[in-house]
């Protein structure tokens, strides 16, 4: 087996899958599942054996279409530690979320249409992976939308799921449009879409700042897009109405970071562009703090969950704009990846025992009923909310620290932003297992079958670890800022138990929520402006062009000549004069005034 | 001097089929064989075409009137056989989801295969005459077959329809005509090779007179903006195969003419009124795109939204380069593909249902998962997703055009440019239809297929056989190139003349 090879069937693995089961998943429920989990399984093998390779010289490559030397678009990977960390991340988690699809989806409708929608999602996201130039990943980019679409509509006969598929997809496709202009200006400049060959060419280009900085702009506004950053950050709450497999794989550990990983792998050509990484620090720390404020009033235990992955993200976003390599956002979109994967699988569970309710309120004194749940969701959350020595409290806390070195203010600002993640972590975490139980469901909840509790408690002992300085060591080469304040960890210990604790105070035996503020609950009334535009600005306007389609410009195109030519024909029944040579003589004149016309330009 | 091209034999099948369903065969199952056959035939043509040597393949020549010099002429080289590719192939999945009217039925079929012989015809024929009338052939049929086995408001929209569509052609005969008037006079000709020769070696002026009597011509029958509010209407009206067949195969004659005659001999006009065109064909982009999402019936929002597709073809033929226009040849077989098989489904829907008002319809991937997924596919193809070979279309037309004209982005002599010229600017104003495409395809999508399932749809029958299987069809060849777009660019790309 070589290594050139070895990527291809990695990629190409799950597609089969996904062909396979839409011919044959009718017949068997449990085969279109064997065939999804066998493709994953294989992908995560292969991927842990081709890490530990050398990076092959050259990787096999498949022109997908060609108008000669200097117009070739093509199908190749680029096998680096970047690439390499992130199928690591890719394939192990998805081999632990199909694991837990098979018990958390046993009772659902459309197993088999389930699977195949996670196998090409599989497929998508590693292309986007494995991508060596722009085109390819935008081919790829793409397509996990799609799959992302599916699956968000998994229920597509609830009108919420359906319109927020809808909804995914659309706003996805808005970011794309900017993507799709940065490639095209990218490729303007340098005659390439590989990525190696726009490297090359870049320092070439620094004389042309202005371009650079409109370029790489519109390149992340793939990644506003995709890692559903403000203002187009809208979609991912919405998304949580596809089943939690998918909120845990796609909306929170994976395809969101999607978005990351892109601007990670244009790295070198952002770390000469300082401008648009300001840009790209300010996007992802308003973001980060932004959609923490908005967790703290959410009531549905996957939105509360939802904001806190757009906030995390965030913080990614933001540590690509500050930190000097792009190490530092990939290792807390590993650890991130790892918990907030975990925290989703953890709340599915949870849905599963309430019957599919998912209103925090309702639920209650879960403590007792569900004790591997509860255990795993701690570990999730002191990660997540940066206890000391779990996973997140190393990586956040370095974006952290590079954020208050270069831009003082932002830094400040995602610093308190953790406590608001404590705080409103914790509160799920008191309100959910703890209190008295608060409906039906919360009195007879059931703990689920091994193939869900197993995979969370491999989760959960990577969201504890995966930061520790052994693994990082493996993974990362991470850099270490120089001049960090002396008050700041004080500061992020205060954030820390600060929020826990008064979350503690407010919620541990709370039995309604004590506090509420609209402006939080109601996001910022950021989708309120959004769906006045799309109703009143997008649907009157379209309305009212529908409108001038029919009665103006049919009008101005067909009915007045049709007046003019009713008109010249009432003119020119003058000149039927009923006489064969006078008609001769017209046509003659007509076909000699027609030539003339012609030739004598 | 008589030879008869293989081609010819392309054309004869459905007109012998035709003449067959008159005479008292079966109707169906006679142009269900007869196009089968032609299908088979092309794909026969395909093998045989031999790629290295490009240029006109399976010549042959019929005199019809030779002291005019106008001969029944007869060759394809890539273009058109991919053109006659996309012909077949529709005209076979049209005949399958064809439902037998209650009246008339025979004359139903013939008007179909009448549509069929026409656009090969067209495709097929190398002389410019013979092109232009092949099509007029086509378009009689397809008039009847919306003012009589149509739905709804049929005649007012089959009247609009002919009053376009026969001003186009007045049009564009008139350019033909001036094709013919400019060539040097002792050697003027109707042969599309004589004719590509003289411009070769420089004896055909590029007049602009001619380039806009061809454009405006060729424009209106492909529903240029501002010429384009027939096409939605009559699209709705007409029984399913003959949107199929016009919006999926016939439309696409006028900007084949258009990449076939006015790239090679005109192209210093075509730069000349780019703007004007770049102008026109983002009004086809933008404003029927918004007009498409204000739809609130499946049909007319198809209607519309073939429309708009004809914008990007424009963008790829106006912006004059080999990349764009490769792109606009592999969106001409991807939007016939496309658009034949989501108003087939349609039709399927309507003939369920009996409305497709977005209103009345909803959940139906409930109840008939196999219409349900086909649709899904068709929609996604129609949105540009890749794997599709929509998207290898769009994404070469806006290489193309976003590459055209200069001054070129970036670094220029080591100084910085930054500004647009205008076929920038349209490709930008164009990328942005890829969000409006999404919208009002998977707003359609929503509406009929998903949502719950009203109890009066509660006992549709799910698609099944010959229609089935002509859809599956259609979505494989869309995936297959999709994947491998690269035998169509090999094909398309060696046909194109450039200047």
């Amino acid at each position: 087996m070589s290594a050139s090879l070895v990527p291809w069937i990695i990629l190409f693995a799950p597609l089969c899958a996904a062909a396979l089961i839409l011919l044959g998943g009718r017949f068997s429920k449990s085969l279109s599942a064997s065939l999804a989990l066998l493709a994953a399984i294989t992908t995560c093998l292969l991927s842990w054996w081709l890490f530990f390779q050398p990076a092959p010289e050259k990787s096999l490559s498949f022109p997908w279409l060609s108008l000669g030397p200097d117009f070739t678009l093509s199908i190749s990977m680029t096998i680096d530690h970047l690439s390499k960390v992130m199928l690591l991340i890719v394939t192990s988690i998805s081999v632990l979320v199909f694991t837990y699809a098979l018990g958390y989806m046993r009772a659902e409708e459309g197993y088999s249409r389930f699977f195949a929608g996670l196998s090409l999602f599989l497929f998508s996201m590693l292309g986007i992976v494995l991508a060596d130039n722009f085109v390819m990943m935008f081919i790829f980019w793409e397509l996990v939308g799609v799959s992302s679409y599916i699956l968000i509509g998994h229920y597509y006969s609830k009108d919420s799921a359906a319109d927020a598929g809808k909804q995914a997809f659309i706003v996805n496709r808005i970011g794309d449009f900017g993507f799709m202009l940065g490639i095209l200006l990218f490729w303007l400049a340098t005659g390439s879409v590989v990525f190696a060959e726009i490297f090359a060419k870049i320092p070439a280009l620094q004389s042309a700042p202005v371009f650079l900085v409109v370029a790489s702009v519109l390149v992340f506004m793939g990644t506003i897009g995709k890692s559903a950053q403000m203002p187009l950050h809208v979609w991912l709450p919405n998304s949580m109405e596809g089943p939690t497999p998918v909120s845990s794989l796609l909306h929170a550990a994976t395809m969101v970071a999607a978005g990351v990983y892109l601007l990670a792998r244009i790295f070198p050509i952002l770390e000469v562009v300082p401008d648009a990484r300001e840009i790209i620090a300010w996007v992802g720390g308003i973001t980060c703090f932004a959609a923490a404020l908005m967790a703290t009033q959410q009531t549905d235990i996957k939105r509360v969950l939802a904001y806190s992955t757009i906030s995390q993200l965030g913080y990614m976003v933001l540590g690509i704009g500050v930190a000097p390599t792009q190490e530092v956002a990939m290792f807390h979109l590993f650890t991130h990846a790892c918990f907030k994967c975990l925290l989703f699988l953890a709340a599915g569970s949870v849905m599963i025992a309430m019957h599919h309710d998912v209103e925090m309120w309702n639920m209650g004194g879960l403590r007792k009923k569900l004790p591997v749940t509860m255990l795993c969701f701690v570990a999730g959350m002191l990660a997540l909310s940066g206890c000391p020595f779990t996973s997140g409290y190393y990586s956040k806390d370095l974006i952290i620290e590079f954020a208050v070195e270069k831009i003082p203010f932002l830094g400040w600002l995602v610093a308190a932003a953790a406590g608001l993640t404590a705080f409103y972590i914790f509160r799920e975490f008191f309100v959910v297992f703890f209190g008295k139980a608060r409906s039906e469901h919360a009195e007879h909840a059931h703990e689920q079958p091994i193939s869900m509790l197993l995979p969370m408690a491999v989760l959960s002992l990577f969201a504890i670890g995966a930061g520790w300085p052994i693994i990082q060591g493996q993974l990362f080469n991470l850099p270490h800022p120089h001049h960090v304040p002396d008050l700041l960890h004080p500061f992020l210990y205060v954030m820390f138990f600060g929020g826990a604790g008064l979350a503690a105070i407010l919620y541990f035996k709370a039995e309604k929520d004590p506090i509420s503020i609209p402006l939080f609950a109601n996001r910022l009334y950021i989708d309120n402006v959004y769906f006045w535009f799309v109703d009143k600005i997008q649907g009157g306007g379209s309305a009212l062009l529908s409108w001038a389609d029919r009665w103006v410009v049919d009008l101005v195109v067909v009915q007045i000549p049709s007046k003019c030519v009713w008109a010249c024909g009432f003119l020119l029944r003058f000149l039927q004069i009923g006489n064969i040579q006078a008609y001769a003589f017209f046509f003659g004149a007509g076909v000699i005034g027609l030539i003339y016309l012609l030739i004598s330009k | 001097m008589i030879s008869v091209s293989p081609l010819l034999f392309l054309i004869l099948v459905p007109i012998i089929a035709a003449a067959l369903v008159m005479a008292g065969a079966n109707a169906r199952t006679t142009s269900m064989l007869g196009s089968a056959v032609n299908v088979l035939f092309l794909f026969a043509l395909l093998f045989l075409y031999d790629e290295s040597a490009g240029s006109f393949q399976f010549l042959g020549s019929i005199p019809v009137l030779p002291q005019f010099g106008l001969n029944l002429t007869l060759g394809a080289d890539g273009l058109s056989l991919v053109m006659l590719f996309l012909s077949t192939i529709v005209t076979f999945a049209a005949v399958c989801v064809a439902r037998p009217p209650v009246d008339n039925p025979r004359w139903f079929y013939v008007c179909l295969l009448f549509i069929s012989a026409g656009v090969i015809g067209a495709f097929a024929s190398l002389d410019v005459l013979f092109l232009y009338m092949f099509h007029e052939l086509a378009l009689i049929p397809t008039f009847l077959l919306i003012g009589i086995w149509g739905s709804g408001d049929k005649q007012a929209a089959a009247w609009k329809a002919t009053v376009y569509l026969a001003t186009g052609s007045f049009i564009l005969l008139f350019g033909i005509i001036g094709l013919y008037l400019i060539q040097p006079e002792a050697a003027r000709s109707f042969d599309l090779r004589q004719i590509l020769a003289h411009a070769e070696a420089g004896l055909i002026p590029d007049n602009p007179v001619v380039y806009l009597l061809l454009l405006f011509g060729f424009g209106i029958l492909v529903s240029l903006f501002p010429f384009h509010t027939w096409a939605p209407q009559a699209y709705a009206c007409a029984p399913a195969p003959a949107s199929m067949l016009h919006a999926g195969v016939l439309k696409k004659f006028g900007l084949y003419g258009l990449i076939r005659l006015a790239v090679p001999l005109m192209p210093e006009s075509i730069q000349q009124y780019a703007p004007l065109l770049l102008a026109l064909l983002l009004g086809n982009i933008l404003y029927v795109g918004y007009v498409t999402i204000a739809q609130r019936k499946l049909d007319l929002m198809l209607g519309y939204s073939s429309v708009m597709h004809m914008g990007y073809i424009f963008l790829g033929f106006a912006a004059l380069t080999e990349i764009s226009l490769t792109g606009a040849s592999l969106m001409l077989l991807s939007h016939g593909l496309t658009i034949a098989a989501l108003f087939a489904l349609s039709g399927e829907i309507r003939e369920r249902t009996g409305t497709l008002d977005f209103h009345e319809l909803g959940g139906l991937a409930r109840i008939t998962p196999r219409l349900g997924l086909a649709f899904g596919f068709a929609a996604m193809a129609s949105v540009g997703l890749p794997g599709f070979i929509g998207f290898a279309g769009e994404l070469l037309v806006f290489f193309g055009s976003f590459g055209a004209g200069m001054p070129a982005m970036g670094l220029l002599n080591g100084q910085e440019v930054f500004g647009f010229n205008a076929y920038q600017l349209a490709t930008i104003a164009a990328v942005w239809g890829i969000v409006i495409s999404a919208i009002y395809m998977l707003r359609a999508y929503r509406r009929v297929f998903m949502g719950p399932l009203a109890e009066r749809w509660s006992r549709l029958p799910d698609l099944a056989g010959a229609p089935h299987a002509s859809l599956v069809l259609l979505l494989a060849i869309m995936l297959v190139f999709g994947f491998f777009p690269q035998f169509l660019v090999n094909l398309v790309t060696p046909a194109l003349i450039l200047p």
